[in-house]
């Protein structure tokens, strides 16, 4: 069966794309199997990621609770799936220490998923009654009713951590700068692009775009999870090439003479 | 069990959505898996309120520092749920007009909207309007010229604050046409065109593998974070 445009069985606008995504697919399905295999990366350090223990480590020696932040965006958000498993490490850790962990949710499947992962990561821990369904509650889902309501809850309660780990719009500056009033340890990890700024001028780690994704393979330490880094390095790789490819190829194509004579400098009269 | 079926249902509707932009006639199975998804979370809508309402009452009750707010929250909350679900003041639709009710709650002159335009959005407006103070502190101390990295970045904000006020026309208006690149208005498009743009797009596409290598990693059920699994 041949595929194309007259079969109408794939898209023909899509076409490219979906090779570049085949080609992704192989690059990271293949380094996972490789590590799984034996041949496991190593991976450099990321400071936010290592500094989740002193941070946790700090609220403790404190006295005071660690303000998790899973962003403000629904469980179908990639960033708030990967802002969960930082959450479930954040809570192991915050278990075996007995820290207190708040965690205010902007949305009710969030605040499920939190309840779940954090019960894991407290049974895994080894502490089982340390898990407090009431701390992961459910604020409100306007987005600014939910700053006003983690400004406030920092100003009350001046937490000795704050992590914000998910997806951000406004609310991001209004939230580390009152994190950063109180004196409270600050880590931020987002992918929105126009947030980062914010939280890098405000925050004292900040992960930044694919580091956030790569947390969950890095806190794990599996092998194959690590494996899809490294697929992701020569997926990246390969984009560098082309992109050196492109701009060769546009250069040589604006300087060709069949160009020159197509479209003449036009002289000013 | 339970965790087994979680992890069919994120294999089924991920691979649906990863197969749709290529595939014409999946598109409607996309659009399928998001209705489910709306679903869902519209009826876990009933925890979130649940908690909401069961920790407000826990601290009203318990007459702890700041129970008075829990008590506006309350109040808050009850009144904005009549109001909505009763469709007070709501005019019914030129459809179906011997129904009162056939109006939506949100349709303007309703008390929904009301409380919407009057409480809602100057309350939303004025918390946004407070973030200009919070970027100027924030941009104090970011640009503290401390190292080189943060006296080329002070440097940079200072050509692009200049560049989009007049103050860099009246500055650098002078310069003759053949040295116009170096006019502020003009550095400060050349610095967000081309360098800017260079940096978001290097971040972009290393978003894009990390959300690549995330997808393959949740539909694999190699991360099982979210459902409580491993991290």
């Amino acid at each position: 069966m041949v595929l194309g445009a007259d079969a109408s069985f794939l898209n023909p606008d899509k076409v490219l794309l979906l090779v570049v995504l085949a080609a992704t697919c192989v690059c990271i399905v293949g380094s996972m199997l490789a590590a799984r295999a034996g041949s496991v990366p190593r991976i450099r350090r990321i400071a936010g990621l290592e500094a989740v223990e002193e941070a946790v480590g700090r609220a403790t020696e404190m006295g005071r609770p660690i303000l998790f932040v899973p962003g403000i965006q629904d469980m179908d958000n990639p960033m708030t799936v990967a802002g969960i498993t930082v959450l479930s490490r954040v809570a192991g850790t915050a278990a075996q220490y007995d820290a207190t962990l708040d965690v205010p949710v902007s949305r009710s499947l969030v605040m499920q998923a939190a309840r779940e992962s954090v019960q894991a990561a407290a049974l895994q821990a080894g502490q089982p009654d340390w898990y407090d369904p009431e701390r992961i509650r459910y604020i409100t889902d306007e987005q600014f009713g939910y700053a006003a309501y983690a400004a406030g809850a920092m100003a009350r309660d001046k937490p000795a951590a704050c992590f914000y780990m998910g997806c951000f719009f406004a609310e991001s500056l209004i939230l580390a700068e009152n994190g950063n009033a109180i004196g409270a340890i600050q880590i931020a990890g987002t992918a929105e692009t126009a947030q980062l700024p914010f939280f890098v001028a405000s925050c004292d780690y900040t992960l930044i775009g694919e580091e956030f994704f790569a947390a969950s393979a890095y806190l794990s330490g599996a092998p194959d999870q690590l494996g899809t880094l490294r697929g992701q390095d020569i997926a990246k790789a390969l984009i560098a090439l082309a992109l050196a490819g492109g701009v060769v190829m546009a250069t040589i194509e604006v300087f060709s003479p069949a160009t020159a004579a197509e479209s003449p400098v036009e002289v000013a009269p | 069990m339970s965790r087994s079926i979680a992890l069919l249902i994120c294999l089924v509707g991920g691979l649906t959505m990863l197969v749709s932009p290529f595939l014409p006639m999946a598109t409607g199975w996309a659009n399928d898996v998001t209705d489910w998804f709306n679903i869902l979370a519209a009826m876990a809508f009933v925890l979130g309120g649940g908690s909401l309402l069961k920790v407000q009452l826990m601290r009203l009750s318990a007459r702890g520092p700041g129970w008075g707010y829990s008590a506006v929250t309350l109040l808050a909350f009850a009144v904005t749920l009549w109001v909505g679900l009763g469709k007070v003041g709501v005019v019914a639709d030129p459809s179906a007009p011997m129904v009162p009710w056939s109006g939506k709650p949100d349709d303007e002159g309703s008390a929904f909207w009301w409380i919407y335009l009057y409480v809602m959005t100057p309350i939303t407006s004025t918390l946004f309007a407070v973030l200009a103070f919070y970027v100027a502190s924030a941009a104090f101390r970011a640009f503290r010229a401390k190292n080189l990295e943060a006296t080329l970045l002070l440097a940079t904000a200072f050509v692009i604050l200049l560049g989009r006020t007049f103050a860099g026309v009246v500055l650098t208006g002078w310069l003759p046409d053949w040295a116009s690149g170096l006019r502020l208005e003009n550095l400060a498009v050349t610095i967000m065109d081309v360098f800017n743009t260079a940096g978001n797009r290097a971040i972009i596409i290393g978003i894009a593998l990390g959300v690549a290598s995330t997808g393959i990693r949740l539909l694999l059920g190699l991360d099982r974070s979210y459902l409580g699994g491993d991290a």
